[in-house]
């Protein structure tokens, strides 16, 4: 069984986001940037069905800027073993909306054929929480979203979910589409000789135009703004002052 | 315009209080049908009924609808969307599970998370762990989003909508339901309390937990967790605020021994009053906090339990 990883180049979770003081969008010149912390947890989850021999090869593709083939190097420094890269977009502060990652990613399911496709809960930047889903919705296949335990068991896979009150098991039908939450593995670092390696395992290089796929934004950005800010606190002295600002504050 | 909001229906109870906050968004852009979908939702659709503001509820009530799996609910939603120009839902796990497949399949993007209406077509949206605010606009003949209920009053009730049965789509058969790991609480429910104290990676363990545990119950509150708590093993994962978990706005959030990152503040940073005891006075959190308190919280949290 081949395994298809969507990973998405996001600005690293550490990186504090300023906003644009013309509202035009979020800085990201000269940003770190990073693999979207829950495609690496769906990595790694790839990874470790092959290496259990339940999958037989991964492929990561990402669809972005041309900078992302970076991001899948990283990928393939985990242990994938191939990448695709959709250069969609030539300026960095391009978004591409879920509904067209998934139509690409359905075209790449068409060619690929991959028995799984484990993507992201959510990428960090625009915080959607839809890709994997609408994937689903386009194959007809089945979906499993927030997993947090994942087992292939041949022709169904076994997932524990974690939602509002608590967590869910679900059996899907294969192929299917899981979406990762945190708590599903702890993603492996890659090494330095596996980081020299993934610089000579295939990358393809394509474009929407090569699957037909129409990537105008269905949203347009009006604007970009800083949430209001919060008016300065202070520090109290002791528990007893604590509560008296808090009987003050009418909320004890 | 016509609207409809896919209620939140739990083991066929309804929760009123997701329900309503969507409600008020929806009332902004048309008028408002609830669906209740679920193995058992009639009890459900006549709680929605009460809902002020409500027009119309629709019940449809199938085996296959238990357990709110994504492919059956959504298909069912898609069957009855054409008579809508909005379809609404409050931005629950299992909202957001269904309603981003309901878009796709009317091939129309998802606007998640909405915690704004400018009109009918133009919403915002936080993005960046909240760091900023999106406002978007769409082109799409029907919008499907979601809303950040934190961001909605809920309506009242008193109503009395006209309720009708429509009937469960063909189920596709895709997945099935196994299990429901649900710890019952007497606790309010986390989104939805007026008062949240979370613990954070300061906790230290599991047994620790209790200290956190004994002033939310003293106050009446819900109990929250960082994910550093949650992954640690001390918190189960339904308790984790955050970018990736829960968003709060109680009238008081009691932050203990959590620093503040921001994927913590996403979850919890617009409640009204926000107190923050930790050891670290240089610690983030006391950048959000109202009142901070610093030193240890072992002895600090159960001082605060007797005092109030
Ligand atoms: C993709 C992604 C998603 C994430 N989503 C979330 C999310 O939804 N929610 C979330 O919370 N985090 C989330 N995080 C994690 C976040 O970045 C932080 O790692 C996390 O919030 C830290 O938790 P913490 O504050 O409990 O732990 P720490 O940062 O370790 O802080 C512990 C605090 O406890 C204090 N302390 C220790 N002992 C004591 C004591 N005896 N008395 C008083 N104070 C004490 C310390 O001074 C310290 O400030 C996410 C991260 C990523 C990458
Ligand atoms: N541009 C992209 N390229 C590759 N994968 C993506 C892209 N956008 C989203 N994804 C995948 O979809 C998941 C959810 O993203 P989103 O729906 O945007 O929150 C991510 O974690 C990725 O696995």
């Amino acid at each position: 069984m081949k395994i298809l990883v969507p990973i998405k180049r996001v600005i690293d979770y550490n990186v504090k986001v300023r906003v644009k003081a013309d509202g035009s969008g979020v800085d990201l010149a000269n940003v770190k940037m990073s693999m979207n912390p829950f495609d690496e947890i769906a990595v790694e989850e790839a990874i470790r069905l092959k290496e259990k021999g339940v999958a037989s090869e991964v492929v990561v593709v990402s669809i972005g800027v041309k900078q992302a083939s970076e991001t899948l190097r990283t990928a393939m420094a985990m242990g994938a073993d191939r990448a695709i890269l959709i250069e969609a977009a030539a300026d960095t502060s391009t978004d591409i909306e879920p509904l067209a990652v998934a139509k690409l990613l359905a075209a790449v399911v068409k060619d690929e054929q991959p028995g799984l496709v484990i993507a992201g809960k959510q990428a960090i930047d625009n915080d959607m929480n839809a890709t994997g889903q609408m994937l689903s919705a386009l194959l007809g296949w089945s979906q499993a979203t927030f997993a947090s335990k994942l087992e292939i068991e041949g022709e169904a896979a076994l997932v524990t979910r974690e939602v509002d009150g608590g967590m869910q098991t679900i059996r899907v039908k294969m192929p299917t589409i899981v979406t990762v939450d945190l708590r599903l593995n702890e993603p492996r670092y890659a090494s330095l000789p596996n980081i020299m390696k993934a610089k000579k395992k295939p990358l393809e290089e394509k474009t929407p135009a090569d699957y037909g796929v129409d990537v105008t934004p269905r949203l347009t950005v009006v604007k970009t703004v800083e949430p209001a800010a919060r008016g300065a606190g202070i520090k109290v002295g002791s528990v007893d002052e604590l509560v008296s600002k808090l009987k003050e504050a009418g909320v004890l | 315009m016509a609207v409809l909001v896919l209620g939140e229906v739990t083991g066929g109870e309804l929760m009123l209080d997701a329900t309503a906050k969507a409600v008020t968004a929806a009332a902004r852009l048309g008028d408002v049908t609830v669906l209740c979908a679920g193995a058992h939702a009639s009890a459900a659709g006549a709680e929605a009924a009460k809902i002020a503001g409500v027009a119309r509820v629709l019940v449809a009530e199938d085996a296959t609808l238990g357990h709110r799996l994504a492919e059956p609910t959504a298909a069912l939603i898609v069957g009855l969307a054409g008579e809508y120009s909005h379809i609404v839902a409050p931005a629950t796990t299992d909202a957001k599970n269904v309603m981003p497949r309901v878009a796709a399949l009317l091939d129309v993007m998802v606007i998640s998370d909405v915690s704004g209406i400018v009109d009918a077509d133009t919403f915002e949206r936080p993005v960046y762990a909240g760091n900023a605010i999106q406002t978007v606009r769409s082109a799409d003949a029907k919008k499907v989003l979601t809303v950040r209920t934190t961001a909605f009053e809920a309506a009242g009730t008193g109503g009395s909508a006209p309720v009708e049965t429509v009937a469960a789509v063909a189920d596709p058969g895709l997945s099935s339901w196994v299990e429901d790991k649900v710890a019952a609480s007497d606790r309010p429910e986390l989104t939805s309390a007026g008062i949240v104290v979370s613990g954070g990676r300061g906790i230290g363990s599991e047994e620790n937990f209790a200290i956190v545990e004994a002033l939310a119950d003293k106050l009446g509150a819900a109990v929250g967790a960082s994910r550093a708590a949650v992954d640690a093993g001390y918190a189960p994962n339904d308790w984790q605020v955050g970018q990736t978990g829960k968003v709060v706005a109680p009238k008081l959030y009691v932050a203990v021994g959590i620093s503040g990152a921001i994927q913590h503040l996403a979850g919890m940073k617009d409640s009204r009053v926000i107190v923050a005891i930790n050891k670290d006075e240089d610690a983030p959190i006391f950048q959000v906090a109202d009142y901070g308190l610093v030193g240890d919280l072992f002895t600090l949290v159960p001082e605060l339990t007797g005092k109030v």
